[in-house]
């Protein structure tokens, strides 16, 4: 299974959390390969531990079994290597800081050149098209652009692999649908992997090269799904199209399968 | 256009006295001076209610004939009233600051001067004191559990108890005069910047620590790039109600050491003497000398809110 072309790995890998009301299993038992350049969507309900699994390989929690592999190396390495990106469903970005400034923090931490954090800061901001608003303050911007702000502060330091947890989960529908045409464009650009954490079914399968169908009690991988749509272009229109909508069938009775177990 | 300026004139008048009118009734000026006017009228009230007995007493022993408008007049008027009326404090003040070279025992700023400078000292100290301590409590558990009930606990013991004990050991082992009093001012102050600052190094949101940890920063750019900026608007809070008591302290720290100087040490040589004018005078002072000190920490706090771009 260990592949150079895969970025991340995950074989057997469960999550329990200690609760006061007893142990509680996140994820159980989790098989799965990404290829280095896929769009790959973790799609399930709320509980299904979706997120979770994109927090264990951000090294931001620890599986309790199994074996998780970032880039060949274990997630704690891959963190410290500064390996991927990461997208909150919030921007989170710190309001004493002006666009520009959010975008270079990692680049400060990461001890770029000041020469160096300005041309990255113009060439992100110009891939999520931000460009004029590199002097304002957050609460300056909509929601929108903060999130967009966010992606390209994600962006700057040019991990290989972009980590996003409903990143447009609190926008509005028209606004979404917008972030996830140029989200797909950009991903074209760059060729990097992305790894993305959604509960809507046509983001999914608009966006996605692979679609990860998760459920609940405890949370595991009910279905894979490799999308049978171009990767290069997809207008948004492509979302009425039979192969499309076949596709959100298969998901649908994915996402039902793993409800009517209960 | 000459002919027009004796009619436009009157017009632009009435227009100047309707702005200002409207920026009274719309600005703080307006209800700040009804609040005032009230105080002050409800002081003189005081003032002969207070003062009458003493007075009648005194016109009984000497036999005078006395009228009511005597009364009140002779009420505003005593050396060694219960209660001063307004102007008889004012004029002290004035007399104390203006009338007198500041270099003078009998300054009222010389004072005022004694006390602000150990109040700053104190406040300076305490202010570090507690970030600190703060910072310590953030990032070790064996501090948060074992430091915070020794702060609490630290400002349940009477500041009038322990204050001459502070003042008596640092004598003992040499240290006078400034210094002792500043500590005390430390005592109290540091306090609210420790509540503060624990609070203030603890609001940075769950997402934003992750997003830390996600860039593998170290433990001084988590806290110089992310708690420290998140926390400056709890330090000037905290640090209002620091600089308050700071003055508390120095005044209280002056009391029991026998100072010569300072406006504890007026207060202390009024009361001995009965100069309740002298006491008024001073208590304000040390009043307005805390609306300054917390106006100037204010003022700090907006300068720097502004450049770290608060919402106007």
């Amino acid at each position: 299974m260990h592949s150079a072309q895969n970025i991340v790995e995950a074989r057997n890998v469960s999550l329990t959390f200690e609760t006061n009301d007893g142990p509680v299993q996140a994820l159980s038992n989790v098989d799965l390969a990404v290829r280095r350049g896929e769009f790959v969507s973790f799609i399930g309900p709320s509980g299904c531990g979706k997120t979770t699994l994109l927090r264990l390989v951000a090294d931001l929690e620890q599986p309790t079994a199994g074996e998780l592999r970032v880039g060949g190396l274990s997630p704690e390495e891959a963190r410290k290597a500064r390996t991927y990106g990461y997208v909150f469903q919030a921007p989170g970005l710190f309001p004493w800081r002006t666009i520009e400034k959010n975008i270079a923090l990692p680049l400060e931490i990461m001890g770029y050149s000041a020469e160096e954090q300005k041309r990255r800061i113009a060439s992100t901001l110009e891939l999520v098209n931000l460009s004029g608003f590199a002097r304002k303050f957050p609460w300056q911007l909509s929601g929108g652009m903060q999130q967009r702000a966010s992606i390209a502060r994600a962006l700057s330091f040019d991990a290989d692999l972009l980590l996003m947890d409903e990143p447009f989960g609190a926008l509005d529908e028209i606004v979404r649908d917008h972030l996830n045409e140029q989200l797909l464009e950009l991903w074209a650009r760059t060729s990097k992997t992305i790894c993305f954490v959604t509960h809507s079914i046509p983001e999914a399968v608009y966006l996605s090269t692979l679609i990860v169908v998760m459920s609940p009690r405890p949370g595991r991988v009910t279905d894979i799904i490799e999308s049978p749509l171009p990767q290069e272009r997809r207008p948004l229109d492509i979302r009425e199209s039979p192969e499309f909508l076949e596709i959100a069938h298969r998901v649908r009775e994915g996402l039902r399968a793993g409800h009517s177990d209960e | 256009m000459t002919a027009s300026a004796p009619i436009a004139a009157p017009g632009s008048a009435s227009a100047t006295t309707g702005a200002v009118l409207r920026r009274l009734s719309e600005g703080n000026t307006l209800p700040v001076l009804i609040v005032v006017t009230a105080i002050v009228a409800i002081w003189y009230g005081f003032t002969i209610y207070l003062n009458a007995p003493w007075q009648i007493d005194t016109y009984q022993r000497t036999g005078a004939e006395w009228t009511a408008a005597d009364l009140v007049r002779d009420t505003m008027a005593q050396e060694r009233p219960v209660l001063p009326a307004p102007h008889q404090v004012v004029a002290e003040i004035w007399k104390t600051v203006v009338d007198v070279r500041p270099t003078s025992n009998r300054s009222l700023l010389k004072h005022a001067w004694i006390t602000l400078s150990s109040t700053l000292l104190g406040f300076a100290i305490g202010t570090a004191l507690g970030i600190l301590i703060a910072v310590g409590i953030v990032h070790n558990r064996a501090m948060d559990k074992s430091v915070m009930p020794w702060v609490i606990a630290s400002q349940t013991i009477p500041i009038l108890a322990i204050a001459p004990m502070i003042i008596v050991v640092l004598n003992a082992v040499g240290i006078s005069g400034l210094l002792p009093k500043a500590l005390i001012s430390t005592y109290l102050s540091f306090f609210p910047v420790v509540v503060g600052m624990v609070k203030g190094f603890k609001s940075p949101e769950a997402i934003q620590i992750d997003l830390m940890r996600t860039y593998n920063a170290s433990g001084p750019q988590t806290f110089w790039k992310l708690r420290w900026p998140s926390a400056l608007p709890y330090l000037f809070t905290s640090m209002k109600v620091a600089v308050a008591i700071s003055l508390v302290g120095a005044i209280v720290g002056e009391l029991p050491t026998g100072a010569v100087a300072g406006l504890g040490a007026r207060l202390l040589a009024g009361s001995y003497y009965g100069q309740t004018v002298q006491i008024w005078a001073a208590l304000f002072m040390a009043a307005a000398l805390a609306a300054v000190l917390v106006a100037l920490v204010g003022l700090v706090q907006r300068l720097v809110m502004h450049r770290m771009g608060a919402k106007p």
